[in-house]
């Protein structure tokens, strides 16, 4: 089993399947916080669900809304159960620490660049440890 | 707990260890955990804030907003409030009773019990009692980070939601960015010498120069070639909003007017090293096309003031609307500040629109206010953020002009065009 290091942008625990986005996604406007929904006319993956999945992506398109809108999908049961980015942004680290602050939900936040981002995308399943150490189980 | 690689005064470290409650100390771990991620080795102490929390977007919004109430959290500084989704002055909106006009009531009120400033404005740089060159203050709505880094020379990252409240409360921004000296340095020309002398005097230009540049220089820093030392804040306003929505544009130079932007040499670490984008009315009329939907033709509305009309742009509306009325049917909506309106309320201009038929709302903005959310049909603006953003929210089709050929259009009731402003574009 291998295993990647990861920077870590908010710490947590998780074990779920990988959801790869080929495209950067914006977490205002471009999905719905209340299904889990990809929203986004441009985004190639467009009504996949990020619902309860490992979001492995290369950035998130930035906003200044970002925040609310992971914290918002995190407290309604829709938002990922992990975010791995290869490029890490400070908007979604501050609305996962925000929704474990008011909602005791945990959504680890991470950032994983080069060729253990690739293995990470292409796994199936991967399990999230407290120190960034980040488990392909499948 | 004092992350290594960022060092912490005494103040920061008792905020962190819970001394001055709950509330402030997640958000000195909120500010800690962001420097940490924005690789910044220390904290800087800020002087204002504009905040963009207040603004409804889910209950998590109203539970953050309640938890640093409760929490015992204030404001370390001034903090002002940016528009609501609703305006609190307008006791008529229409779907007042809807659970998102409700909750962005609610949460309004409670950024107000925190001891926010309630200016509700996009355009808080109108009001008096402005930042300085040099203050390090934390803004997020986008049009306001842009106008302040580049006109009035404070220094702001643009910062996202609670992250916002977190560095108002705590007094402290991570020190990285847009906050030091090399992160304000242009690395993107923009050459406007192609550019016809007397196009460069019209409110339209700035509009479509802020759309181009945004889309050239996506989140660097472009150091515009000229810009007129009396060019007003208006059309600066103007390219501000429109390099931010077009872009990502935090940050921007005007040789000649901005006051960092003595000469080039001032404002690059490098000037054989710059990128060069040349703009042609070619460019200029593409970004007239992107901002514009529908074909000219019978209008819905007309809507001014995103972001927020000012002053000085009233004043040259009245005398355009003079002893005239907006056509029956059409809605002429200009959004403003509370503050804004109050001074053309002396003038007598208020009374003076209202008679022509404007609409005049404050708090809010026309592109998302659930007030004009059954507006459908073509609406003309002279607002380029409005046109980039109000086809989205709002499914309305629209058409770009100057303030004059909205105005005409508002009275006649269909697109009316100025050609001697369009010369040389399609």
């Amino acid at each position: 089993m291998t295993t990647v290091s990861a920077r870590i942008l908010f710490a947590g625990e998780a074990e779920a399947d990988v959801l790869r986005l080929d495209e950067p996604l914006s977490f205002w406007g471009g999905f719905d916080p209340l299904t889990g929904a990809i929203l986004d006319n441009n985004h190639p993956q467009k009504g996949l669900h990020l619902s309860r999945k490992a979001l492995v992506m290369p950035a998130t398109r930035g906003s200044g809304g970002t925040p609310g809108g992971v914290a918002e999908a995190i407290r309604n049961g829709s938002g990922p159960a992990a975010i791995i980015m290869r490029e890490g942004d400070v908007n979604v680290m501050v609305g996962a620490a925000v929704a474990q602050q008011l909602y005791n939900l945990s959504c680890p936040v991470l950032e994983v660049s080069g060729q253990g981002y690739d293995a990470i995308a292409s796994a199936h399943r991967v399990r999230i440890h407290n120190d960034g150490q980040i488990e392909l189980v499948s | 707990m004092t992350p290594p690689g960022l060092s912490l005064n005494e103040a920061c470290r008792a905020m962190l260890d819970g001394g001055r409650g709950p509330a402030v100390k997640f958000a000195m771990e909120l500010v800690v955990r962001a420097a940490r991620v924005m690789g910044a080795t220390k904290l800087v102490p800020v002087t204002f804030a504009h905040i963009d929390a207040c603004f409804y977007a889910g209950q998590a919004h109203v539970d953050f907003a309640r938890f640093m109430l409760d929490g015992g959290a204030s404001f370390a500084v001034p903090a002002w409030t940016n528009n609501g989704l609703v305006s609190l002055a307008d006791e008529t909106v229409r779907d007042a009773d809807t659970e998102m006009a409700r909750g962005a009531k609610e949460l309004m009120l409670l950024y107000k019990e925190l001891g926010c400033k309630p200016v509700w404005t996009c355009a808080p740089y109108q009001l008096p009692g402005r930042p300085r060159l040099g203050d390090h203050i934390v803004v997020g709505e986008s049009n306001a980070v842009s106008f302040y880094n580049a006109v009035i020379g404070a220094r702001t990252n643009k910062y996202g939601d609670y992250l916002d409240v977190a560095c108002a409360v705590t007094g402290y921004a991570p020190f990285a960015g847009l906050h030091t000296d090399d992160g304000r340095k242009a690395t993107l020309l923009i050459d406007t010498s192609a550019i016809p002398a007397d196009l460069k005097r019209q409110d339209i230009y700035f509009h479509l120069l802020g759309t181009v540049m945004g889309e050239r220089a996506g989140h660097a820093v472009p150091a515009i070639d000229d810009i007129a030392p009396d060019t007003d804040e208006d059309a600066l306003k103007a390219i501000s909003a429109a390099a931010a929505a077009a872009g990502g544009v935090e940050h921007w130079h005007g040789i000649g007017r901005t006051p960092e932007a003595l000469d080039l040499a001032s404002i690059t670490v490098d000037c054989n090293q710059l990128r060069v984008e040349t703009i042609t009315l070619d460019d200029l009329s593409l970004a007239r096309q992107q901002l514009t939907s529908a074909t000219d033709g019978p209008v819905s509305m007309v809507a001014l003031g995103t972001p927020h009309f000012s002053f000085t742009e009233f004043a040259a509306l009245v005398p355009l609307l003079a002893g005239r009325k907006v056509r029956n049917g059409v809605k002429l909506s200009i959004s403003t500040s509370r503050h804004v309106r109050d001074l053309i309320v002396e003038k007598g201009w208020l009374a003076e629109l209202e008679r022509a038929g404007a609409d005049i709302m404050v708090d809010t903005c026309s592109y998302f206010s659930p007030a004009v959310r059954g507006c459908k049909g073509r609406v003309m603006t002279n607002a380029a953020k409005w046109a980039w953003y109000a086809p989205g929210q709002l499914g309305v089709e629209v058409c770009f002009g100057s303030l004059h050929e909205c105005a005409e259009t508002a009275v006649r009731g269909a697109v009316w065009r100025d050609p001697e402003i369009w010369k040389g574009m399609s």
